[in-house]
């Protein structure tokens, strides 16, 4: 099949690449560009595994054809570490709280938490808990990864994080 | 600063980061910096991808298989069929129950999904291509889906192969769609309570078709060297030492030329427990085209085609006094099996350990009868985050201590209290034939009762159901209690074999010259967190930290042999296995110890990490120091080195139970329901790190609200799936999970070496019961006995209109 060429940032990186249109870029990713820690679950948009973020959106990356990401700026997992290579607080955060088991949702869940807090940054349980709700996690029961991401929100704000009461 | 000062005793354990501290997880790390290894991340230089093609049908003849357009799609390097599949032999394979699978279609198909033909292509689109361009005649046959019309006599004939066999595996066979009739019990006994019973119960309780469905699909990648005539295979295997075993057997492959390595796993909660037909058309094609061949299946695939649970209709029939006491118990299940009996349970073990139904009572007599049968449906009957059919025996009880309660007017929890089986019976002798280790229920019932305001919650649940007999409110209010004892550990070679291997599990433990090392398990997490918890038990036992040691799980080659991770196995077998082999090291060192401090084995002392002599604390050898010694110079006469191995047969499985209750609000009207507190009482004996105890307690739970409140495999009178992907399968969000109180109380098991019990499987065993009973509790005073899960909306309010509370 005839290949286009597409040219996008990956991770504050320039890429050049030669697709099939009917690439989708969660393949993409981890098959062209081996980022493989965005992963694959339903390839029905509802488990949110390959979710990435994508020109400041939370996109899931397995019903989005690469070519549609021809110019776009895109951050996967590989790319929420700090600049100086030090944990992002959001991978930090759900270390400290339990927040994944088997980690085959945790870069989804990450990436969309990180866009959540950019869009708001102190958000309330049910604020996180409607915010994750296109992101399964079949391990955890959600409980700590809301944890997680409030120690995040806490982080990032400068506050100190308070575990909430029982 | 005085770097003199020697660390408190307090430092010294803390360093350790041994049992019971909350040891934060050494795999987060990679997890969270998308630096985790699962199958289909690897890439082999030339691998090619396989896809396969499905049949659309739930009962059919194969007509004809036309793989020629196939073959000149661009990329499409082969297409395996049953035909291939028959010259190497390979067109059928055994399963696990004793039963045999078809790879690909044989002749016919008998369920909607069932593998027809295996598309090589070299890349996942162009086999993706290849599998729309094979061309498959069928020719529709009847279909069977209800396993209560596939015991009629004029049910269609599902299994031609064993046409004229009328014994299986397990003994003889009723019908043709009959697999085995499976007994325990003494049925005349029982039967005489029943005769002579003051009150009795009777109810079909069926336990719906549902899917452990992790998030990571079941994949392979498989590699034949032909120059050294060696097989590799990567998968997504919870038991990959017994995937070797049977690959071995199957192929004819020596085993120790076959590598099997499952890397990280992303959750498996019974669905990767299995041998599966992508698993053996991708070794198959590695052979054939002399390349790696990757399979991954997508989401409807492993919806319709691997590894279904539950699907137990049991008939539960309790005998009680008047005062409620239960006289007798007897059920009857009939088990819808699929297409063919794939079903994993231990071999001797047809129906897994339903035979712990009688629960966490004291029951005089019991009996139990289960036939499994043949449907169009797909095989499996996995243990979904349970040990073997624990979870259908503790629904079965649970809901029949209500349905009794009711029955009897009383207030469910007495009910329970009344018959418990009390702390001094234990060990205690079921009437089907097993012996719980330890217990004390009555401690942890009246404990999660205080906790939750019991009596109060009972007061608000009156004056609501008169409230709304008056019509001033539309809610309901439901108040769900569960008791379970699960039985895990599986188990001891006495009584617990997979394909004849003896479901012991072992530990390797290698100490390095400068106190570091690794310790090598045959279990495999999948999530469950093995690389943190091992560690802690090493560090208790021999005073080493946690973080100085490596552990490895997966690798055939490096990993002794193991019989995987299931069933909560991991801590009763491995977890005993890993202390035992601890043990041998720290015996070792006792003795290297001896001779340093020229003292009698004796006259040491453990403290914490090291050995100090008796009544002269100052005169002591760390860990580190003997470990040194043990390379540098160990004693006359002892070989130098520190390894130990250990293989654990356990005397006995482990009886982790637990106190839960569930307090929901139902709307009459539109069927809503709220889950208002979720209160959750562990008992998994010692506790080897609370903060992961509590993350498979939340976890369990919320695969129990799924089950409970949603979950169906549903089909429809032509075979076709209705729930074949996460459109209709019902996983909850983080919005629909409820939040969760834990709690625990310790009763160590006495006969596991660290005392602990197991835990990963508690919270569904017992969720699930407290979910349905929540529902039920909500609806019994306005009438009727059980209503079915999952309890939906839709059914909800169909149980409300049915009691005639719509007006």
């Amino acid at each position: 099949m005839a290949k286009s060429a597409i040219k996008l940032k990956i991770n504050g990186a320039e890429v050049e690449a030669l697709v099939e249109p009917r690439t989708l870029l969660v393949h993409f990713l981890r098959e062209q560009q081996m980022l493989t820690g965005t992963h694959i679950g339903c390839e029905t948009s509802h488990c949110g595994v390959c979710t990435v973020d994508l020109n400041g959106m939370s996109v899931k990356s397995c019903t989005i054809f690469a070519i549609q990401a021809d110019g776009a700026d895109v951050i996967t997992i590989e790319g929420m570490a700090n600049a100086d290579g030090t944990l992002h607080a959001l991978q930090e955060g759900f270390r400290q709280m339990h927040g994944l088991q088997c980690g085959f949702c945790t870069p989804g869940m990450i990436l969309r938490a990180h866009r959540l807090l950019k869009e708001n940054p102190n958000p309330t349980e049910a604020e996180i808990r409607m915010g994750i709700a296109g992101n399964l996690c079949r391990c955890t029961g959600y409980q700590n990864i809301v944890k997680a991401i409030q120690h995040a929100a806490a982080k990032l704000g400068g506050r100190e994080y308070l575990e909430a009461a029982e | 600063m005085n770097d003199q000062t020697p660390p408190t005793r307090e430092m010294r354990e803390a360093k350790l980061e041994g049992m019971g501290c909350k040891r934060k997880r050494v795999e987060d790390v990679r997890f969270t910096q998308g630096k985790g290894n699962y199958v289909d991340d690897m890439k082999l230089p030339g691998m090619l991808f396989g896809d396969l093609v499905r049949s659309p049908y739930g009962h059919a003849r194969v007509k004809s298989i036309d793989t020629s357009k196939a073959m000149k799609v661009p990329g499409v390097l082969a297409v395996l069929t049953a035909k291939e599949l028959a010259g190497v032999n390979l067109a059928w394979m055994p399963t696990l129950a004793g039963d045999v699978q078809m790879v690909l279609a044989d002749g016919k198909v008998l369920f909607q999904g069932q593998e027809v033909a295996f598309v090589v292509a070299t890349d996942r689109y162009a086999a993706a291509d290849g599998v729309e361009a094979v061309e498959v005649e069928y020719e529709e046959l009847p279909v069977c889906v209800d396993p209560f019309k596939s015991m009629l006599p004029n049910a269609p004939e599902l299994r031609e192969d064993l046409k004229g066999k009328m014994t299986g595996a397990h003994g003889p066979r009723k019908h043709h769609n009959h697999i085995f009739e499976w007994t325990v019990g003494d049925k005349t006994a029982t039967d005489t309570a029943f005769n002579t019973a003051e009150v009795s119960i009777k109810e079909l309780i069926s336990y719906q078709r549902v899917h452990p469905s992790p998030l990571e699909t079941c994949q392979c990648l498989a590699s034949f060297d032909k120059v050294r005539g060696e097989l590799t295979v990567y998968g997504t295997f919870q038991a990959p030492h017994v995937i070797r075993t049977v690959a071995s057997l199957i192929s004819t492959i020596p085993e120790h030329k076959i590598h099997v390595i499952a890397p990280d796993i992303g959750g498996g909660f019974g669905n990767k427990v299995g041998a599966y037909p992508g698993y053996i058309c991708a070794i198959v094609a590695s052979i054939v085209t002399g390349k790696p061949v990757k399979w991954v299946e997508d989401r409807m695939e492993n919806l319709s085609s691997t590894s279904f649970a539950r699907d137990y209709h049991m008939t539960c029939e309790i005998a009680a006094t008047k005062a409620g006491k239960i006289t007798g118990l007897r059920v009857h299940v009939l088990a819808d099996h699929g297409a063919f009996d794939a079903c994993a349970d231990p071999s001797k073990w047809p129906a897994g350990f339903f035979n712990i139904v009688t629960g966490s009572y004291d029951i005089p007599t019991a009996h139990i009868s289960v036939d499994g049968v043949y449907t169009n449906k797909a095989p499996g009957g996995v243990a979904y985050r349970c040990s073997f059919r624990v979870t259908e025996a503790a629904y079965c009880i649970e809901r029949g201590m209500d349905i009794l309660a009711q029955k009897l007017g009383m207030d469910p929890a007495e009910l329970r209290l009344k018959n418990f089986i009390k702390r001094e019976q234990f060990p205690y002798h079921s009437a089907l034939g097993w012996e719980y280790d330890s217990g004390d229920y009555h401690t942890a019932m009246n404990k999660a009762m205080d906790a939750i305001g019991y009596k109060q919650l009972r007061a608000e649940q009156l004056a609501k159901r008169e409230a709304f007999k008056r019509g001033e409110t539309r809610d309901l209010m439901g108040i769900g209690v569960c008791f379970f004892t699960e039985i895990v550990g599986a188990g001891p070679s006495k009584n617990c074999d997979i394909l004849g291997l003896a479901m012991f599990d072992s530990c390797e433990i290698r100490i390095h010259p400068t106190g570091s090392g690794i310790v090598r398990v045959g279990s495999k997490s999948q999530g469950q967190g093995h690389e943190t918890t091992w560690a802690q038990i090493v560090a208790t036992e021999i005073g080493i930290p946690a973080d100085n040691l490596t552990v490895e799980e997966g690798n055939t080659d490096t990993a002794p042999y193991g019989l995987g991770t299931y069933g909560s196995r991991s801590t009763p077998v491995a977890g005993a296995a890993i202390a035992m082999a601890a043990r041998k090291i720290k015996a070792k060192a006792q003795m290297i110890a001896a001779h340093m401090l020229e003292v009698h084995e004796g006259d040491l002392e453990w403290d914490i990490d090291g050995f100090r002599v008796k009544g002269l604390p100052e005169k002591s050898k760390s860990m580190k120091e003997l470990v040194w010694a043990a390379y540098n110079k160990p004693p006359p006469g002892m070989e130098p080195g520190m390894e130990a191995v250990s293989y654990y047969d356990p005397p006995n499985m482990t009886y982790p139970f637990g106190a839960y209750f569930c307090v929901m609000d139902i709307d009459v009207d539109t069927g809503e329901y709220k889950v208002r507190k979720f209160y959750a009482l562990d008992d998994c004996g010692t506790r080897i790190n609370p903060m992961i105890i509590e993350g498979q307690v939340h976890g369990g739970l919320t695969e129990a609200f799924a089950i409970a409140m949603g979950q169906e495999l549903k089909y429809d009178d032509r075979g076709n799936l209705h729930g074949g992907s996460f459109m209709d399968f019902f996983l909850p969000t983080a919005v629909e999970t409820p939040h969760w109180t834990t709690d625990h109380t310790v009763t160590p098991s006495p006969h596991h070496p660290i005392g602990a019990k197991g835990v990963g499987e508690s919270p569904n065993v017992g969720g699930v019961p407290a979910f349905s009973n929540a529902v039920n509790d909500a609806f019994n005073f306005m009438g009727g006995t059980h209503i079915q899960m999952p309890h939906d909306h839709w059914r909800n309010w169909e149980a409300a209109h049915s009691r005639g509370m719509h007006g």
